[in-house]
């Protein structure tokens, strides 16, 4: 038939049609999935998957759900990988250096092979971020793994045994909280609101008739 | 570039138009249009897919029929498969569901003290708040205030919404954010700490906050941290399949499976909070969904089968902008954002027929009716869709804006090929939101005593429609007040002494005296998608 190509899920082959992610592929060839599938769309990292290209060389890994079959597809998921989260009170913690030498310390016995970038199933250059975490420049190491999914592959790839995904976390969180500017206009809100400014006006509404609260809305004046 | 030839030569029609149509600013409908246009077009109004309830605490109304189906099937277990004599889990706090609602529950029932433990029947964060894209609401601009947001949002839902949960949602909603700012979450800022904030569709003030296109994964993984951080028991792979109530008819717990050995487990409880969220993967009416591989409408289930009574189970949210096409990605969400930062909807012949920001459900009847009563959409492989004109983003904002602003997009699209900094992108409505749900009252409880409920699964909130922004909103908000005030109400219970299964004999008794016993099994869990040989 065309349009076909065979894939080995987990070593065993499969024609299944071209086109189909790995995802809705291993649904094809029968699989009722519970592990190994979650959002479907590129977002929770739950469908990491390592393959390879009969006759390749390379070792690839990518999304499950975001990833179309190839022709002589060897394929293995990852739907579990054991990183090591550490545990902290973010009250507690400051943005320093040595928060980081405490709670990730593995991650300068990083030797710079960068198997973590090369396995990246988002493209994020993973080893500068962590180069960034072991400086303490937390605002670069958020940026940079913003778009981390967490599904462990960089990991998994990695002769020191670092937790890329969890030191980003760190990172961000530590950004978000400590070092990202303040924002005064939501603080100012916040105590508006705690000072009841708003409690007469919105009651005033939620006791209007419903014509006067449609007339109100239809006719309202929308920022350009 | 996209692999079908022609659709090169149609996004060509769009390009050639682009410089006109980024000018053009579309006239709003009046009421009056779009009432007339809801009626003929959103698939809420198509009377026949469609089923009334014939047992239950909402018998005698509407609800989906793949959801009558659900709501009136039968128990996966029977009263005797279980021992509740020796609890296998014994907690305050039970939180049925791992995603924003449920951890944001979690936390704040830690935080008042109690034992809290949640159970999910995948992982702790997969869940639709993950992959909310665009951003969360919240009226803290100067020229901004929770009035305006009350008005827009009460206003966006129909008028339909429970006014008390509407205020509880804006009034609440700049302390949301506070709270999520103080555990790590990035938010979009200017260097002066100024939130960048933009409109959805049906916001009168740029009031939108957001963390670049991946708004509900940064904060679904910051909640997840903190939950993990705090030691809260998270028992994943574990769905809960029946609410179990003790002699005076309140919640006491639920019945749990594991999803791999299916080994049922007692977990034992002196207040449970629902936040399992949606029911895209039933695919009413047959449309592709935006949602989570887990959103089954089984807290729907599980609340109905004990009492709870549901408020317009009726009304759902289409996506106006699933993505239309390549095959890989039909029905995954294209972020309202795109539309917040300027791309504008054009048809086949790259006229704009609508202005982009009215409310989602306006904007999917409108879309739709593009497509089948003007015969002006673009025809694919798989089905009729619009163009969406995301380039028209940069020629508005200038180079570099979609990759810092949209990245999600551009990488999802990107992995197909089509560039959507260059190219427009093709679009057609999707499943996304339960609007309606269980019913709550503004502290979160259900209609039966010690049963809470919280998030997408919760109806009243957004009444009819619900606007962007108001979901990742209404998860935080009252995710945390369902914690809280079960936390509260835990500390005023004693551990239920005598608990019980017996509603599933009588609901079956009900089921078949209503001649409605039928072979469904439910709540669902998973959705099929293993093809049958």
């Amino acid at each position: 038939m065309d349009n076909m190509v065979n894939v080995y899920l987990f070593g065993k082959k499969y024609e299944v049609p071209a086109g189909l992610t790995i995802m809705t592929a291993m649904e094809y060839a029968g699989y009722e999935l519970v592990r190994g599938c979650g959002c479907r769309n590129g977002f929770c990292g739950a469908c990491a998957t390592i393959y390879r290209i009969k006759g390749q060389q390379q070792l690839n890994a990518c999304l499950a759900c975001q990833t179309e079959v190839q022709e002589g597809m060897y394929v293995a998921t990852l739907p579990f990988f054991p990183l090591v989260k550490q545990i902290y009170n973010i009250e507690e913690i400051k943005p320093t250096e040595q928060i980081m030498m405490q709670l990730y310390p593995e991650i300068y016995a990083c030797i710079g092979c960068n198997a973590c970038t090369k396995a990246c199933t988002q493209e994020l250059n993973v080893m500068q971020y962590i180069a960034y975490a072991q400086r303490g420049e937390y605002d670069k190491c958020a940026e940079l793994s913003f778009d981390c999914v967490m599904c462990g592959v960089c990991s998994s790839r990695c002769p020191a045994g670092i937790s890329h995904p969890q030191v980003a976390m760190l990172a961000r969180r530590l950004n978000g909280k400590y070092l990202a500017p303040e924002c005064g206009h939501l603080k100012d809100r916040v105590k508006e609101i705690n000072d009841g400014t708003f409690e007469e006006l919105i009651e005033g509404l939620m006791q209007k008739p419903i014509e006067e609260i449609k007339e109100l809305y239809n006719t309202r004046e929308i920022e350009k | 570039m996209y692999r079908i030839d022609k659709l090169n030569e149609l996004a060509k029609i769009v390009a050639e138009k682009r410089e006109a149509n980024a000018k053009l600013e579309p006239r709003r409908m009046t009421a009056d249009e779009k009432d007339a246009l809801l009626a003929e077009f959103h698939p809420d109004y198509k009377q026949d897919e469609f089923t009334v309830l014939s047992a239950g605490v909402n018998k005698g109304e509407k609800v989906p029929t793949q959801l009558a189906a659900l709501l009136q099937g039968k128990s996966r277990i029977s009263a005797a498969d279980v021992d509740l004599s020796s609890p296998d889990y014994d907690t305050d706090v039970l939180i049925i569901g791992g995603g924003g609602a449920g951890a944001s529950a979690a936390i704040e029932a830690d935080e008042a003290g109690v034992k809290a433990m949640i159970v999910t029947k995948l992982r702790i964060g997969d869940a639709n708040t993950m992959m909310a894209e665009g951003g969360i609401q919240a009226a803290d601009k100067p020229n901004d205030s929770p009035a305006i947001h009350y008005i827009d949002a009460f206003g966006g839902g129909h008028f339909a919404a429970k006014p008390e949960l509407v205020k509880n949602l804006v009034t609440k909603a700049p302390e949301a954010i506070l709270w999520l700012n103080k555990l790590g979450v990035e938010f979009d800022k200017e260097a002066d700490g100024t939130m960048v904030t933009t409109h959805g569709g049906g916001t009168s003030r740029k009031r939108m906050h957001a963390a670049k296109d991946y708004s509900g994964a940064e904060i679904m993984r910051t909640l997840r941290d903190e939950v993990l951080n705090r030691g809260i028991p998270v028992v994943d792979f574990t769905a809960a399949v029946e609410i179990i109530l003790d002699e005076n008819g309140r919640a006491a717990g639920a019945v749990l499976m594991n999803m791999e050995t299916k080994e049922l487990l007692v977990a034992r409880a002196k207040t449970v909070i629902i936040a399992t969220g949606g029911a895209g993967r039933l695919h009413y009416q047959g449309f592709p969904t935006s949602n989570h591989y887990g959103a089954t409408a089984d807290g729907l289930i599980l609340g109905y089968r004990v009492g709870a009574r549901l408020l317009y189970a009726d009304t759902l949210q289409y996506h106006p902008t699933g993505t239309g096409y390549p095959e890989q990605i039909f029905g995954a969400l294209v972020t309202e954002k795109v539309r917040s930062l300027g791309a504008k909807l054009v048809n086949i012949d790259g006229e704009v027929f609508m202005n982009p920001l009215e409310t989602r459900d306006v904007t999917a009847a409108s879309i739709i009716r593009e497509c089948k009563a003007r015969e002006k959409g673009v025809e694919t492989s798989l089905g009729q869709a619009v163009w969406l004109d995301t380039p028209m983003i940069e020629l508005i904002h200038g180079e570099g804006t979609i990759e810092k602003r949209i990245p999600a997009m551009m990488r999802m699209f990107g992995k197909y090929g089509i560039d959507i900094r260059k190219e427009p992108i093709l679009v057609y409505p999707t499943l996304h939101y339960q609007n309606g749900g269980l019913n709550i009252s503004v502290d979160c409880s259900t209609d039966v005593e010690n049963l809470y409920a919280a998030g997408e699964v919760a109806g009243g909130i957004h009444g009819r429609n619900r606007l962007m922004g108001n979901s990742l909103l209404d998860v935080i908000v009252f995710g945390r007040d369902a914690g809280k005030n079960a936390a509260a109400k835990a500390k005023d219970t004693a551990v239920p002494e005598k608990l019980t299964l017996a509603h599933i004999d009588s609901f079956n008794a009900e089921l078949a005296d209503a001649g409605v016993a039928g072979d469904t099994v439910s709540p669902m869990l998973l959705p099929h998608y293993a093809r049958k040989n």
